[in-house]
């Protein structure tokens, strides 16, 4: 394995991280916050408790998830669209280094970066609301599975995108409503059995659940099924992956 | 001399149904400069690209050092330098950062003393903390070949190197080209500039429509295919040539004061004796007479007009 290579790019991809640090770390952290004031004070102060959580300590795993998401797209997506853009790829297509070794170091960057973030945003929220994590471990778990998954799923866009237009197409007109309507801010449990129905055929709600019962113990689904859910979304991505080096797709021509 | 690259029945068919290479045989000698030249669109860049594992062959074999690019491509690819036609760049990236950068892609540990070597060579070490943004097109470049060189490859592939590079720059290109060779580098350069393949090339190919032309020595090639013309100043202006020499397929120029004459070296016989002989007959005289060799541009052009 080309460790030299894997950890070239992966530092490369971090340096821009800091490089750009109010628009990768501090902008989040700030709408995060702002989410408190709305959904919490806001809307918290006129929902009392959600099956036995305050409504603000409840939305806390939501918020890192919604964060957690978006941005592991976002950053693996513009990660490899960017070479793509300027023409850099060049180099990483001719230097001798696997696609498995070319995914870990543009995928394992953009989840530490996500994962960072959840943190982060994980201590902010605890400025704001009291916290216990149950289960610290399977919420490690979850942070990593969802982090990696998604960069992984940000990768392929970021392969399909020929366009800064398509970049930001699946992003903000699937993912993030799928976030908003993944129970983020309230339990499936609130919703008319139709919509709640509606609702599990949304893979987010799978994410949340599954990360909101590391915290409280309090899911929407079982856990194992969150974790199956999890885990074969990042198989799928996988295989996609697979397909698209195995075929050149959108990288040689 | 051994063959660094060898190409076997290469060709590249792109989905649209266009294609860009047929039947491509070509090796590469070790230590040699190549020069490949064709007009635009003639598959220089799909054959360098198949070559640096850019684009998927469609067809053929090549092998790197004796490595197949495809199946050993990890072997073949870390002998392979290449500086692309664009001038792809990290723009917010320093100089040195992007270059050791390469060399971490190419799996090659740290050598700081290397870096600098290269830098230095290229007159780029006063700028190494500089992003590459503020820098100008030629440095650009040659932050392109620093980049490629950063993991001392045996082999380097300059595609159209002195594109959009000034006179003076370009003579500095061309001794930084000639050190790498002294210093045993291979180097396959694709050009527009025929005077560049002149300067610089051990031998030539040349490419046209997919199709390998012609590969040869450069010295056999002029040698071979060069003509001469033979121009004489006349004392006084012709307004047509006379009957007796109209088999010889002379020219007159310069309204009637010259008369051209295009001979082919590599003939047995020249016919400037019985031309000289018949000019005197027909009571032609001149006063001054030279002769050129025809340039590698003009067998380039006579090739790529009848392949």
């Amino acid at each position: 394995m080309n460790h030299r290579a894997i950890r070239a790019i992966y530092l490369f991809e971090m340096a821009r991280t800091w490089r750009t640090l109010l628009q990768s770390i501090v902008s989040p952290v700030v709408s995060t916050s702002l989410y408190f004031v709305v959904f919490g004070a806001a809307i918290g102060s006129r929902i009392s408790q959600v099956e036995g959580v305050s409504y603000g300590t409840f939305i806390v795993p939501g918020l890192i998830m919604l964060s957690v998401l978006t941005q592991s797209i976002a950053n693996a997506s513009f990660g490899i669209y960017f070479p793509k853009f300027t023409g850099t790829i060049y180099e990483i297509l001719s230097a001798p280094i696997s696609y498995f070794e070319i995914v870990l170091g543009y995928v394992g960057a953009a989840a530490t970066k996500s994962i960072i973030l959840g943190l982060i945003i994980l201590a902010t929220a605890g400025l704001f609301v009291p916290l216990h994590i149950q289960h610290p471990v399977w919420m490690l778990t979850f942070l990593v599975l969802t982090a990696v998954t998604f960069s992984l799923f940000g990768f392929i866009i970021g392969i399909w995108a020929d366009g800064f237009e398509k970049l930001q197409m699946i992003p903000m007109l699937v993912v993030t409503p799928l976030t908003f309507l993944g129970g983020s801010f309230y339990s499936i449990d609130m919703l008319p059995p139709t919509w709640r129905t509606v609702a599990l055929l949304n893979p987010v709600v799978y994410l949340i659940s599954g990360f909101r019962w590391s915290f409280y113990e309090i899911a929407d689904v079982s856990v194992s099924v969150s974790m199956g859910m999890t885990t074969a979304f990042l198989v799928i991505c996988l295989v996609v992956i697979w397909w698209i080096f195995r075929t050149g797709y959108r990288l040689k021509n | 001399m051994s063959s660094i690259i060898s190409v076997a029945d290469l060709s590249k068919t792109y989905g649209s149904g266009f294609k860009a290479l047929k039947n491509i045989n070509l090796d590469i000698k070790r230590g040699e400069i190549f020069a490949l030249l064709g007009p635009n669109g003639a598959g220089k860049t799909t054959l360098i690209s198949i070559i640096c594992g850019i684009a998927n062959p469609s067809e053929g074999k090549v092998l790197v050092g004796g490595e197949n690019i495809q199946t050993s491509y990890r072997k073949a690819r870390s002998l392979i330098g290449l500086v692309p036609q664009e001038l792809h760049t990290d723009a917010f990236e320093s100089v040195w950062a992007t270059v050791s950068f390469s060399r971490g892609l190419f799996g090659k540990p740290k050598n700081p003393a290397h870096i600098e070597k290269v830098l230095k060579d290229l007159s780029l070490w006063d700028k190494k903390d500089n992003k590459i943004i503020t820098l100008s097109g030629g440095m650009k470049r040659r932050v392109m070949i620093a980049k490629a060189l950063s993991h001392e490859p045996q082999i380097l592939f300059l595609d159209e190197p002195t594109a959009g590079v000034d006179v003076e720059l370009r003579k500095g290109m061309w001794e930084v080209v000639r050190t790498l060779q002294q210093s045993g580098v291979t180097i396959i350069l694709t050009t527009h500039y025929i005077e560049e393949a002149e300067e610089m090339a051990d031998r030539i190919g040349v490419i046209n429509k997919g199709e390998i032309v012609l590969i040869e020595d450069k010295m056999t090639l002029m040698q071979k295919l060069g003509k001469k013309r033979l121009t004489l100043h006349l004392q006084g202006k012709l307004d047509a040539l006379p009957e007796s020499l109209s088999h010889y397929e002379l020219a007159l120029c310069d309204a009637g004061a010259t008369l051209v004459y295009d001979y082919d070296t590599k003939g047995e016989r020249t016919g400037i004796t019985s031309l000289l002989g018949d000019l005197r007959t027909a009571g032609i005289r001149f006063n001054d007479l030279d002769t050129t060799q025809s340039s590698l541009e003009d067998i380039f052009v006579d090739l790529v007009r009848t392949s």
